[in-house]
């Protein structure tokens, strides 16, 4: 399973378009992330270009979400071109699940979202047919068969009266197939362990054939091993159908290697989108997660590293990330990069 | 998967044996409560009669014009009675189970009891229709105050939150409310103690077919819709969040299917009195026993429910002979033991 995967993520590099690097970089020239962020003149000039002929796949522009008095979401503009991968990283409740729920349309919003097509909250059918969810933590019925979960994912199709079509249960045998759980159809979703239950979240989101994925921490509670292998499964799910993903994940090394861009979302706010190697600098990480990090560049991508002990000797760090650009590359003592 | 062969897959639905299953139940708990009382009758002369009495059938049951008139007009009405109420409060309940996604729920989770209670004890207090005969207060009563308290609790739970929660705790506080209205009529007239008390713990006493044609239409209501949502509410058990990322409405779907559960209580309760215990356990035997899935469990609920009743209004009425136990006191006697071995032997993980 990994080797064949592993070797499906080679084309993956090659989806990533050209040209794309330099344009993609909304860096931030704010001082921090405090509360006191001044509006950035930078987001209008993240215009992709990647997507200038086809519109895109996911549009927000000037998206808010207030949750019981707090603005958990404020002015976030986002694009996400068709079949492109885009990973939403951020530290704690700086808004990533709420903003895959605004895009699912669970809760209410100020500014515009257009997803496949569909502008707005209501169509919520209509949505669900090119939109597939996959949260963090999905309630997992009692009792409920492998079959039976997968098949949910028909609803949006078939509608929440009828029974299931024999297309449905086509579309089921061929996802549970496809993502190696027919041995598993009989057994109940409780009885899988964490790896095998999140591939049967990832086989419902399937089988409503959606054009775009949106995955909540889909590697949270898993080992190492599943973590690659579920990544791995995306990503040659998307490459042969042409699926957008937008995922939120916290481990940034897996952030950096399997998405196209990547986007720091801070506070609420998206501050910087980006390919993965200009946008997980070590400023960055400074100023958005509070954390000291090396980036190590290596072949597939840059890696980050927690460095230890290093906080409190290099002080310098944390403030002085603030206030620099982080854009130009290969300046950062930090930086080690490969010859 | 050859080209040729139909795909198949296991998925929750009715098997033609727990079909069978529950038909025959309901069959047998039929033909007892017809065939069995201070006179019994043999079951195979009671299916005889049944048949003569269908128009164009012409059977000689061989039962003398007394049997034949006690089964037909004493017994008949209130087994369908019973098949009725049991049917309605066991569908309620597991409506309410796969709405509310608790196994604690019933169909006196949001106030019903203590609504349809409080409007039996002021019209039996109040003596309404005392010698009118033909007009008996306490079932409609009862049933307006069972409608109230679950419209109270409706409006109150939405508007704490909205969220399943806050249902239920409006349901526990206006169940209080009216509990404690309820006491406070029944200490001002402690001479109708007796009645009262009666009638909470419920009879399924008819004198014809009055309570029976009064019930069928909220059941037939109750049932069409409850079973017209059973796969809305398998979608709802996956919660509400991914329920609505899957296209539906989880709270239009759980409104309408309380409401419909709610209004079939009411009726149930206003003309049987408030007989406890088989909205929860015959759900929830079921479940154990065929699997919890809203498909299998809301069918069979209203098969088994029916079935259930029957037999404990036959306990309720034979045991004692010629006195005639609450029928609220059989179900819970039969029904626990009964519920507890299920419960200790299957092997399903159903909450």
């Amino acid at each position: 399973m990994t080797i064949e995967a592993a070797g499906s993520a080679a084309p993956a590099v090659a989806v990533e378009p050209a040209g794309s690097a330099a344009s993609q970089l909304q860096s931030l020239p704010v001082p921090c992330a405090g509360p006191s962020v001044p509006s950035s003149p930078a987001a209008p000039a993240s215009k992709t270009t990647r997507s200038a002929s086809a519109p895109p796949e996911i549009r927000l522009r000037g998206v808010g979400v207030n949750l019981d008095g707090a603005d958990v979401l404020r002015g976030v503009d986002f694009e996400a071109a068709a079949g492109e991968w885009i990973n939403i990283v951020g530290a704690n409740g700086a808004g990533k699940t709420t903003l895959l729920r605004a895009l699912l349309g669970l809760v209410s919003y100020s500014g515009d979202i257009t997803v496949a097509g569909l502008q707005g909250r209501r169509h919520r059918r209509r949505r669900a047919r090119k939109l597939a969810y996959v949260p963090q933590a999905p309630v997992v019925p009692p009792g409920m068969h492998v079959s039976d979960y997968v098949l949910l994912g028909r609803v949006p199709h078939r509608g929440v009266f009828a029974g299931e079509t024999p297309e449905d249960v086509g579309v089921v045998i061929e996802t549970l197939a496809r993502l190696d759980l027919s041995d598993f159809a009989g057994r109940t979703v409780q009885s899988l362990s964490g790896g095998e239950r999140q591939r049967v979240v990832i086989a419902r989101a399937l089988a409503q054939q959606a054009d775009v994925l949106l995955l909540d921490e889909p590697t949270t509670a898993l080992d190492l091993g599943h973590q690659q292998e579920v990544l791995e499964l995306v990503q040659t799910l998307r490459l042969e159908r042409g699926l957008t993903v937008v995922a939120t994940l916290h481990d940034l090394t897996l952030a950096a290697r399997y998405g196209d861009r990547v986007a720091i979302i801070s506070d609420g706010s998206v501050v910087a989108t980006g390919p993965p190697a200009e946008v997980l600098t070590t400023d960055n990480i400074a100023a958005h997660f509070g954390a000291t990090v090396r980036i190590i560049d290596d072949l597939e991508g840059p890696v980050i590293v927690p460095t230890a002990g290093l906080r409190s000797e290099q002080p310098e760090h944390r403030r002085p990330a603030a206030g620099r650009l982080e854009s130009h590359s290969g300046g950062n003592h930090e930086q080690k990069r490969k010859p | 998967m050859g080209a040729g062969t139909e795909p198949s897959l296991h998925s929750a639905g009715l098997t033609p044996v727990a079909v069978v299953a529950a038909v025959a139940a309901v069959v047998i708990a039929a033909g007892a409560g017809l065939a069995v009382g201070p006179v019994n009758i043999a079951v195979h002369r009671v299916g005889l009669q049944l048949l003569d009495a269908l128009p164009a059938v012409s059977l000689d049951s061989g039962l003398s014009s007394t049997h034949a008139a006690i089964v037909e007009q004493i017994r008949l009405p209130r087994v369908a009675l019973g098949l009725l109420v049991g049917a309605t409060l066991s569908m309620s309940g597991a409506a309410y189970q796969g709405a509310f996604r608790n196994p604690l729920a019933d169909p006196y989770l949001l106030g019903i009891a203590a609504g349809a209670g409080l409007g039996a004890t002021v019209a039996i207090t109040s003596n309404l229709g005392d010698g009118a005969g033909a007009f008996d207060p306490v079932p409609m009563a009862a049933f307006a105050g069972a409608l109230v308290s679950v419209s109270v609790s409706y409006l109150v739970g939405h508007i704490g939150g909205r969220s399943v929660a806050s249902l239920i705790l409006a349901g526990i506080a206006v169940a209080s409310f009216l509990t404690a209205c309820q006491t406070y009529v029944l200490q001002a007239n402690s001479d109708a103690f007796r009645q009262i008390f009666s009638w909470i713990l419920g009879r399924i006493a008819t004198s014809g077919w009055s309570e029976p044609a009064l019930l069928l239409p909220y059941f037939a209501v109750t049932a069409t819709v409850v079973l017209r949502y059973r796969r809305a509410l398998d979608v709802l058990s996956v919660g509400d969040e991914e329920a609505a990322a899957l296209g539906i409405a989880p709270r239009r779907v759980r409104l309408i299917v309380v409401l419909a559960a709610s209004l079939g209580a009411a009726a149930a309760v206003s003309v049987s009195g408030l007989i406890g215990f088989v909205g929860i356990i015959v759900p929830h035997a079921v479940r154990l026993v065929f699997g919890a899935s809203n498909r299998v469990v809301l069918p069979l609920s209203i098969l088994f429910g029916a079935a259930f009743m029957t037999l404990a209004d036959l306990a309720a009425r034979t045991v004692l002979t010629p006195a005639e136990l609450p029928i609220g006191v059989v179900t819970a006697f039969l029904g626990a033991p009964f519920f507890a071995l299920v419960l200790r032997t299957s092997r399903r993980e159903i909450w």
